[in-house]
């Protein structure tokens, strides 16, 4: 009944969106603007049903309803509850209905918050929202239907164990909020093309949108880095697999679409290359859950899918942004010229951060699709990997570095170059006194890790000398939102230089009772022993683990889990975290009789690539806080603020 | 001054503009990409990777002896006059564990088959064999791999026929089942 119920949600949904896409093609395009009230109720009625056709299959899956296909291949009802709910997403099907249901959320926030905005503009922009979900509904009922029943089915197959992670549960939700959430910049861009409504005005109420959905994927793809270090067992944090790059393409492009839509909002410069930006970040997006559900690129990542829907799933996609590329042609020789600017100001700076971020982007696409292209071309088969990436976008990464640390402290409309040397000028001495300090005391460091480190002493310093002289309190929230992001950036890549400058790596063949060492630790193995989990069977190797001769010792637990629905090994590493860094510990095959494969990290300051990743998220939060602040409810707030406050000083 | 090469970007929109067709470019990357993503999906991906030595004399390499008594496994053994099979397997390999009873029949036929063991114990290949039966004339142990790569392995089990002269006549890729039997018995000279 549930699953039925589902389908029949989920058949309304997509009427309703074919109805909101008409309604604002008869508002915007035959002028009925009687119409026009209606858009909003149909957007939230569709979102609301799209939202009940994904809590049902959420119940089939709690209920472990082995009659419905998709539940029989992906659950099995040994499972933990969490991981039931966790694998209503965890596959294909459910993964796209997540998609959509997160499409019309975006939509419906956007028909009932969105006031700003102008009126036939937001007409348009729920319209092409209601395009977007349309043909993915269309894809789910036709192609993916995630409520098919079978008959006879004993108990499922379970689910991948690697995604049997309480992080991992999360992890996709969060990722696909932020994807999808960047639909609201493709449909603002479609919609401000559509009613040649390109301006300043038209900026301030599309950035809170992307703001939202850039927090949204910071957070997944830092989630998702630590998830890959700490359930994968190779102590790495990033493995330039092509998900992950496919996570990381559009968070460049939304990156440089917060930058770029800053000079249209303040200076309305920028206008065309703007619009391009939404439309790109949104097409990464796209692109990126394609990757993964077609199977075109071999990942980690991918379910198993039959080249029909990949055919849908990439069709749809050419039509939507080939179709808002084809419009940008079309319209973008329409929108007038923005405000200019002169070559060293901080618009100036916005577009060189632009076009860095542009050029990464595109380096990594050419690095993901680069052996699909060869493949279909010439046939050959090659594989890109974390060499080619590491040696392109590094650099480029660095010099972006540079460009961040001095942008915030250029002044708009022009400045002069002597006036930054004097604002940088603490920057460039802590820069260069970090050099000295690596040069004497750091020992062999490569070329990459050493500027990243000299880079990041510079950006802490830079990205703090916003708040120079200013009233801390009374300090916009955006700007302290900058700052934090920007701090963020100079915190990560120190960590990420840290890692590869100063990791200590050994690999033993240890017998119970041999003690070995990794950096300044003894690592001891007392011994191993069997334990049970809910699904999997685990072996657990005893460490006892000190730092140096005298240090306390304390114990760390590694595990090899072998599961048996499906049959698949992992590796569950033991981390210790200390303020500056983490031991990592991993227990391997038995290479003979009595000896088993210990390997250990110690990684100074490896936390830091994460904690900058929150800090980049988290400055978005307030500047999102600052801008629906001051752009959106500002007057309104400050009155009941003020209000609030006489109210307490007459009561007290 | 104003901005010079970044005009695309930002100041001087008004050039772009000129150049309309500038406009489309976006649109014309993207109908590559996608064409190039069709393509992509049309000729769905095989991991068979087929090795380069096929049709050439064997690579130099040598596997050290698994076992202290036996022999370990040269290019030289191969230019014996003989054609035989060289079978790429590991003690650890599951598909390689249902191909031996083939390579025993091979053996029972009077068919010479040399083993490389890659990436293997000498415990393990003991067990493997005391286990299963050892259909192998010879076997030698790449430790590292040195060998798969140097004839262009990339999985196990693979079996490869050389004739008499050193020379690669067939790969294999894969477990050596009833259907690949003829073939492999018609390269290598010999009627079932």
């Amino acid at each position: 009944m549930i699953a039925e119920a589902g389908l029949a949600a989920l058949w309304l949904a997509a009427t309703l969106a074919l109805l909101q896409f008409a309604l604002g093609a008869l508002v915007v395009g035959r002028g009925q603007l009687g119409l026009a009230p209606a858009i909003v109720p149909v957007t939230v009625v569709q979102a609301g049903l799209v939202a009940v056709a994904f809590f049902c299959l959420i119940a089939v899956f709690a209920q472990s309803d082995m009659s419905v296909l998709l539940v029989a291949t992906n659950s099995h009802s040994a499972k933990p509850m969490l991981y039931k709910i966790a694998g209503t997403w965890g596959n294909h099907e459910g993964s796209m209905l997540l998609w959509v249901t997160i499409l019309g959320a975006a939509g419906a926030t956007i028909a009932l918050f969105e006031k700003k905005l102008r009126a036939d503009t937001k007409v348009a922009t729920l319209a092409a929202q209601g395009l977007i979900a349309l043909g993915f509904y269309a894809f789910l009922l036709f192609s993916s239907n995630p409520f098919a029943r079978i008959a006879g089915v004993v108990d499922g197959q379970g689910l991948n164990p690697l995604l049997q992670d309480p992080g991992l549960a999360f992890h996709p939700p969060t990722l696909y909020a932020g994807y999808v959430g960047m639909s609201a910049a493709f449909s603002f861009a479609v919609g401000a093309l559509v009613t040649r409504n390109v301006s300043a005005e038209f900026a301030r109420a599309m950035r809170p949108w992307i703001l939202g959905a850039w927090i949204f994927l910071t957070i997944g793809i830092t989630a998702g880095s630590y998830w890959a270090y700490y359930t994968l067992g190779w102590g790495g944090w990033w493995f330039w697999d092509p998900v992950e790059n496919a996570s990381l393409m559009p968070w460049l492009a939304a990156t440089a679409l917060i930058h770029s839509v800053t000079v249209l909002a303040t200076r309305d410069g920028l206008r065309a290359w703007t619009i391009m930006l939404a439309v790109l970040a949104f097409s990464m997006s796209m692109v990126g859950t394609f990757l993964v559900r077609s199977g075109v690129l071999t990942s980690v990542h991918s379910f198993a899918v039959d080249p029909r829907r990949g055919i849908f799933i990439l069709a749809l996609l050419g039509i939507y942004i080939g179709g808002a590329l084809a419009l940008f042609a079309v319209r973008i020789g329409t929108v007038t010229e923005g405000s200019r600017f002169e070559m060293f100001s901080r618009e100036a700076a916005l577009v060189i951060n632009n076009l860095l971020l542009t050029v990464i982007l595109v380096v990594i696409m050419a690095g993901t699709l680069y052996p699909l292209a060869l493949e279909a071309t010439t046939g050959a088969k090659i594989s890109v990997g974390a060499p080619y990436f590491n040696a392109t976008a590094g650099p480029l990464a660095l010099m972006l570095m540079v460009v961040m640390a001095a942008g915030p402290l250029l002044r708009w409309r022009s400045d002069r170059p002597q006036a930054l040397l004097g604002r940088t000028a603490v920057a460039i001495f802590a820069a260069a006194a970090a050099l000295l300090l690596l040069a004497a005391f750091g020992g062999k460091i490569g070329v990459l890790p050493l500027l990243g480190l000299v880079a990041a002493a510079g950006i802490a310093v830079a990205s703090l000398a916003p708040l120079w002289k200013r009233k801390l309190l009374r300090t916009p929230l955006f700007t302290w939102g900058m700052v934090i992001a920007h701090l963020g950036c100079g915190v990560s890549i120190a960590g990420m230089a840290c890692d590869s400058a100063f990791t200590r790596e050994n690999m033993v063949a240890l017998v119970p009772g041999e003690t070995s060492s990794v950096g300044p630790f003894n690592v001891k193995l007392l011994g191993l022993r069997d334990k049970q989990g809910p699904n999997y069977a685990a072996l657990e190797a005893v460490l006892s683990v000190s730092k140096g001769a005298q240090g306390e010792p304390f114990t760390m637990l590694p595990q090899l889990h072998q599961f048996t629905d499906p049959p698949m090994r992992t590796n569950q590493a033991a981390i210790r975290t200390f303020w500056n860094g983490q031991l990592y510990l991993v227990v391997g095959e038995q290479t003979d009789g009595t000896r088993w494969l210990i390997r250990m990290w110690w990684k100074p300051f490896v936390t830091f690539i994460w904690l900058g990743g929150a800090m980049i998220g988290f400055g978005g939060l307030l500047s999102l806080m600052g801008r629906v602040h001051r752009d959106v409810l500002g007057p309104r707030w400050k009155l009941a603020g003020w209000k609030f406050w006489q109210r307490r000083k007459v009561t007290s | 001054m104003e901005i010079g090469g970044l005009e695309i970007l930002a100041a001087s929109q008004g050039d772009v503009m000129k150049r309309r067709w500038l406009l489309w470019l976006p649109f014309g990357l993207c109908i590559a990409l996608f064409a190039v993503f069709f393509a992509g999906l049309l000729n769905p991906e095989d991991h068979v990777i087929k090795s380069k030595v096929v049709g050439l004399p064997l690579p130099e390499f040598t596997a050290r002896p698994a076992f202290p008594q036996q022999p370990g496994v040269a290019t030289a053994d191969f230019r014996d006059g003989k054609p035989r099979l060289l079978n790429v397997f590991a003690s650890w390999c599951v598909p390689c564990v249902a191909e031996i009873p083939m390579l025993m029949r091979l053996k029972s036929m009077g068919v010479e088959v040399d083993g490389i063991a890659v990436h293997d114990t000498a415990a393990g290949l003991g067990k493997f064999l005391a286990d299963n039966g050892n259909p192998y004339t010879r076997v030698g142990l790449d430790d590292e791999g040195r060998a798969q790569i140097a004839f262009g392995s990339s999985g196990v089990p693979e079996t490869y026929v050389i004739d008499g002269n050193g020379k690669v006549l067939q790969q294999h890729i894969g477990v050596v089942d009833e259907a690949a039997l003829p073939k492999l018995l018609a390269l290598l000279g010999r009627t079932q």
